[in-house]
């Protein structure tokens, strides 16, 4: 079927290159990228809760890694990808339920996301490390 | 009458089933947004409790991970994000991989990856919080 006539004379839909990148199309695509990080980065969590449990000795190993410099980078994307990701997601949840289609409402909820993402994760560090 | 409306060409067999030409129906769909919208307060909840294990000691951290509230939010987090992860990385997997073996292929790892670490994540926790 992949290679008969009809198919491959057909005139392809323009793809994602061709496009000037704006706003909701940026958006959209980190939405998918931050979902994929946090796929991978799931890893954190099961280094960080079988570290626990398998004793203090294991618990030191994974606090020495999360505390050097490149863990705390991890942790800082890991942060940011996971609040973006879940304000996208209402995002998502709120054009399923038909809102914020509008032209405005569309761009007003791309800035929130970013703008909102990046302030909290701030946030939540400085909280962290007020804390501990 | 079906939802479809009188002119609809389905045949009373395919409308029972409601399931599409995809023979799946909408189950996935759905399971990602109630899913999400769980994922929304276990999220907040997940940040506090990293927050709050952030730099304490060993002790500290397993009295956090081991308190009965603590812990039923962490598996609840895990058991919703580990689904949720799992149907976002098909769709990113069915979106790219086009070809059979390698889409196959990946599924399954998909599913294998999706399951070892929910299964992990929760055994830990479980440890934790029976203290043994």
């Amino acid at each position: 079927m992949a290679d008969s006539p009809v198919r491959t004379q057909r005139p392809l839909s323009p793809h994602l290159q061709i496009f000037t990148p704006y706003l909701t199309m940026v958006m959209s695509i980190l939405h998918r990228i931050t979902g994929g990080a946090l796929y991978v980065g799931t890893l954190l969590l099961v280094v960080w809760l079988i570290g626990a449990a398998s004793g203090p000795a294991g618990y030191a190993r994974v606090q020495w890694f999360m505390g050097s410099i490149i863990g705390q980078l991890i942790l800082f994307g890991y942060t940011w990808a996971l609040i973006h990701h879940l304000i996208g997601g209402v995002r998502h949840l709120v054009w399923d339920v038909g809102l914020g289609f509008g032209p405005e409402a569309r761009e007003n909820m791309a800035r929130l996301n970013i703008i909102g993402s990046i302030v909290l994760t701030i946030l939540i560090w400085v909280v962290a490390l007020i804390v501990r | 009458m079906s939802v479809f409306g009188k002119f609809s060409i389905q045949t009373p067999y395919k409308r029972v089933h409601g399931l599409g030409s995809a023979g799946a129906g909408t189950e996935h769909f759905w399971k990602q947004r109630v899913t999400a919208v769980a994922l929304i307060p276990l999220t907040l909840v997940f940040v506090v409790v990293v927050i709050l294990a952030a730099g304490k000691d060993y002790d500290a951290a397993r009295r956090l991970l081991g308190n009965p509230f603590v812990a039923l939010m962490m598996l609840l987090f895990v058991g919703a994000g580990v689904s949720h992860m799992r149907i976002g990385m098909q769709v990113i997997i069915e979106d790219y991989v086009h070809e059979d073996v390698p889409k196959i292929a990946l599924l399954v790892l998909n599913t294998f990856f999706s399951i070892a670490t929910g299964l992990a994540c929760a055994f830990a926790i479980l440890k934790l919080s029976f203290g043994v």
